[in-house]
């Protein structure tokens, strides 16, 4: 390999470093206004009246009168509306919208929001509405506890967390005769153009949205920017002119979406030489107010739910309800995090139950190549679990430091995950992605839908086109993702990037080879004229799935993981401190080692901060730190050193044998570090671990000590 | 008011008491500084005033008034190739405050300095690893290693199946 395989530099990278590369909030148009949103101020209940208590003289004023086309916001359910019309469902629902060329005046505007509050549901055990349900059923539960010698059950929460992008969600809309241009801070270019489309009426080649260099997004710029377009088209459409829509840091904190707030309960049947017979496990999310994407964040996080591991009697049962609280969104992980955490707290518990080293009772069962997954799919050659376990202990000398540090302030711990590649179930299939190539006079020019947004994919998509059409990188171009220039590749999410589009790139630039038949791209296109080569997705054969059922292949492949992470517990504080993580995965194959490492450094310091450090704190449907002074990310002093080991095993139908790695380092520090808790003698079994967690559990654990696990 | 930015005297018409992040962004026509919280602890505005790294988001104009301020467009030396070349800018949004931050820091800096002195520079993207790379140099942190799954074990999973 040429060019795949090595680390080359980000394409973009020294626009970056130099502070030449334009985002959203750096773009300034002729007669620009900016726009301001005005919230509900109850979780629920009715508007009733809005006062303006100020000279509307150069003030554009907008309220869901002023939507031409439909009041909601297109995605899976058609239930959230742009602007509220008299149902309040949330407290950050906006009402209406401001605009103004001058900034402090926007700011001064005086606007009362009057609304007839009722009884918010705010716990979501009792909530009423379930936004999706399901099951997924494997052999026979009854037989598989009847064959256990040892039942364990345990119940596991995590909260929500925020994305805490640092370039906060931002748009700016132009508009047109009769069209409306949004440049943006986005994931998904596709998703916003269809939610403009069915908001103001317009024809689909009438609305054209581009996504400028992205600060971020981590699942948060998936579903939010269609409205915050939405609401800056809307502007722009009746002031006639530009609108810059930027969120301060408090209102993206308090109104974008989170991560899914989770409770998952196990019960869990092992025999005593630690094969595990039967695992039940409860799963229930907190959607939110409105639908978003919960149903497909519900169905992931069923379908990681057991943790890479084997076993003939499963059920896992999945629900996502609906609270008047700011809608859960997509983030990283997407339902994952939150049910391996559960599942791999659980299996050091079992080990600790019948005796067993959690390493060995995790060799006992990890899912090997061929074995049967819950929903019946088979697994293919490259299912690494047990490499990536055992190359993560040797590497961090995992054995010896439990021993050796066993009743100290120092602990350790691990935990094995997984991470389905691409859409889940049906959803490659249903997107049904295009990536196209058109031959340029130096090269080729990669026309997709993905966006960059700091994970590399404009880097690492021009790396496959380079391998595959035998030409220098810097001859592959990567157009500006605009949806009146690109096909809609799908969106930006899911790991899916490099694996599928990637892929459907990989196809293209081989079919061009062929066409240029060994002429130059310059000598083709004076003697043929220009050449464009589109591929569509088609699914890897043999790969099958029924939405109604939860049968099949719920993805096409997996990536897998190990993490270690050591701690260090201050005994005056209770602060849990990470000293060092190891981090082992296999992800097929790394076209850009440095990409991949970035990835997993990233992933796993935000995995550090969703186990330790971020904590939302709610009140009446609403979060009250809604700041970065208190909710904290890891700094520098935070994350420790994180050593990194990237395992091959090409994945035969991904580009050059790459599957997904975005999102599974997210899913390892959260189990891994309540496991090196555990190693403290600490039996912590809800996210964030924060110092006062740590304190209940120590005052409690010296009046009940919990009995010490028997060595083998 | 006048000022020296860059190395260039500048007189910039602006309130006194208007964000110094705002004068260079929209007076001065600089956008490489970024806002990314407004409340001083992110980091992502830092500039240099008089060499000394500040939140320019927390620095009211009047407060630099005849002093030195440098942005990144100012900013001189190798600093931002080594950010490409060991994944220390990912997402970009934090570079230029990284980078500020980190000029004040002098030549090799260790690790333990390094990570000291950017305590007040979120960055979501890299784990801070390849900023550390960047700074202190790969020795000083550990550069990713890539291996195939090694053979032994896929026949021993072979073996025992």
């Amino acid at each position: 390999m040429r060019v795949v395989g090595r680390s080359v530099p980000r394409k973009e990278g020294l626009a970056k470093a130099r502070g030449a590369a334009r985002y959203v909030d750096d773009l300034r148009f002729p007669g620009m206004l900016h726009g301001r949103t005005i919230r509900s101020t109850i979780a629920r209940g009715e508007l009733t009246a809005v006062h303006l208590d100020f000279d509307r003289a150069g003030f554009t004023v907008v309220d869901h009168h002023d939507i031409p086309g439909r009041n909601v916001v297109a995605l899976i359910q058609d239930d959230q509306p742009f602007l509220v019309e008299r149902e309040v469902r949330h407290a950050e629902e906006a009402v209406l919208l401001l605009a103004h060329e001058d900034r402090e005046a926007l700011r001064a505007a005086s606007v009362r929001v009057e609304c007839c509050a009722g009884a918010p549901i705010l716990d979501p055990e009792r909530s009423p509405q379930a936004f999706k349900e399901l099951a997924i059923e494997k052999g026979d539960l009854v037989r598989g506890f009847a064959e256990a010698d040892v039942v364990v059950e345990g119940e596991y929460r995590t909260g929500r967390q925020e994305h805490v992008y640092v370039e906060p969600q931002g748009v700016i809309a132009v508009p047109g005769h009769g069209a409306m241009t949004v440049y943006g801070s986005l994931q998904c270019p596709h998703y916003v153009h269809r939610a403009l489309v069915g908001l103001l009426g317009l024809p689909h080649d009438r609305v054209r949205v581009v996504q400028t260099e992205t600060g971020g997004g981590f699942g948060g710029k998936e579903d939010y920017p269609s409205i915050i377009a939405g609401h800056a088209a809307l502007l722009a459409l009746k002031s006639g002119r530009p609108v810059k829509l930027v969120y301060d840091r408090l209102e993206d904190m308090a109104a974008t979406t989170k991560r899914h707030p989770s409770i998952v309960r196990h019960r869990t049947g092992v025999r005593r030489d630690g094969r595990i017979t039967a695992m039940e496990i409860n799963v229930l999310l907190d959607g939110g107010a409105y639908c978003t994407l919960s149903p497909v964040v519900l169905s992931r996080g069923c379908l990681h739910a057991t943790g890479p591991y084997r076993c003939d009697n499963v059920r896992v049962r999945g629900r996502v309800v609906m609270t008047n609280t700011p809608p859960s969104g997509a983030f990283r992980g997407f339902g994952a995090p939150q049910t391996v955490f559960a599942a791999e707290v659980q299996v050091d518990r079992v080990a600790e139950a019948i005796g067993l080293d959690p390493v060995r009772l995790r060799e006992r069962n990890a899912l090997r190549p061929g074995d049967t997954m819950a929903t019946g799919q088979v697994l293919g050659r490259d299912a690494s679990a047990l490499a990536v376990l055992r190359e993560a202990v040797k590497r961090s000398d995992f054995h010896r430091k439990r021993r050796a540090w066993r009743g100290t302030k120092r602990g350790i711990g691990l935990s094995l995950f997984f991470h389905g590649a691409g859409f889940t179930g049906s959803g490659e299939v249903m997107l049904a992605s295009k990536a196209s190539l058109d031959l340029t006079e130096r090269g080729a020019r990669v026309l997709v839908g993905s966006t960059e947004m700091g994970q590399g994919a404009r880097t690492t998509l021009a790396q496959v086109v380079s391998e595959a059409l035998e030409i220098p990188i810097g001859r592959v171009e990567v157009a500006e993702p605009d949806t009146s220039r690109v096909p809609d590749s799908g969106p930006t999410v899911a790991s899916r990037t490099c694996m599928v589009v990637g892929g459907l790139l990989k196809a293209c630039a081989e079919e061009m080879k062929s066409r240029l038949g060994g002429l130059s791209p310059a000598a083709y296109l004076r003697r043929h004229g220009p050449l464009r080569v589109t591929r569509r997705y088609e699914p890897p054969p043999g790969i099958v799935w029924d939405d109604a059922t939860y049968r099949g292949d719920a993805y096409a492949t997996y990536g897998w993981g190990c993490d270690v992470v050591e701690v260090e517990l201050d005994p005056v504080t209770y602060e849990v401190r990470p000293t060092r993580v190891t981090a082992v995965v296999e992800i097929g194959r790394a076209v850009n080692p440095l990409m991949v490492a970035g990835q997993v450094e990233g992933g796993t310091a935000q995995g550090l901060g969703y186990a330790l450090l971020e904590e939302v704190v709610m009140r009446d449907g609403r979060m009250t730190n809604a700041q970065l002074t208190n909710y904290m990310v890891p700094t520098t002093l935070d994350t420790p050193p994180i050593d990194v080991t990237i395992l091959e095993s090409p994945y035969r139908h991904g580009p050059y044998g790459a599957k997904g790695v975005g999102e599974m380092p997210m899913s390892g520090p959260g189990p891994a570090v309540a496991n090196a808790v555990r190693h403290l003698g600490l039996d912590l079994r809800s996210l964030p671990i924060t110092p006062e967690k740590v304190l209940e559990c120590v005052s409690s654990s010296t009046e009940d000590a919990p009995t010490p696990t028997r060595r083998h | 008011m006048r000022f020296v930015l860059n190395g260039r005297r500048t007189d910039a018409d602006a309130p006194p008491l208007k964000r110094l992040l705002d004068v260079l962004r929209e007076d001065c026509g600089l956008a490489g500084t970024k806002e990314g919280c407004g409340e001083g602890e992110c980091g992502a505005c830092t500039v240099l005033v008089d060499g000394v790294p500040v939140n320019s988001c927390l620095v009211p104009f009047a407060h630099v008034r005849g002093r030195q301020v440098t942005t990144i467009e100012g900013l001189r030396g190798r600093m931002p190739e080594a950010f490409v070349r060991e994944g220390g800018t990912q997402c970009g949004i934090c570079t230029p405050g990284v980078l500020m931050a980190a000029a004040a820091l002098g030549p090799r800096p260790t690790a333990a300095r390094v990570r000291e002195a950017l305590a007040g520079n979120l960055c979501r993207c890299t784990g801070y690893a390849g900023i550390v790379r960047a700074l202190a140099g790969p020795r000083a942190a550990p550069r990713p290693r890539v291996r195939a799954v090694p053979r032994r074990s896929a026949a021993r999973r072979r073996a025992r199946d």
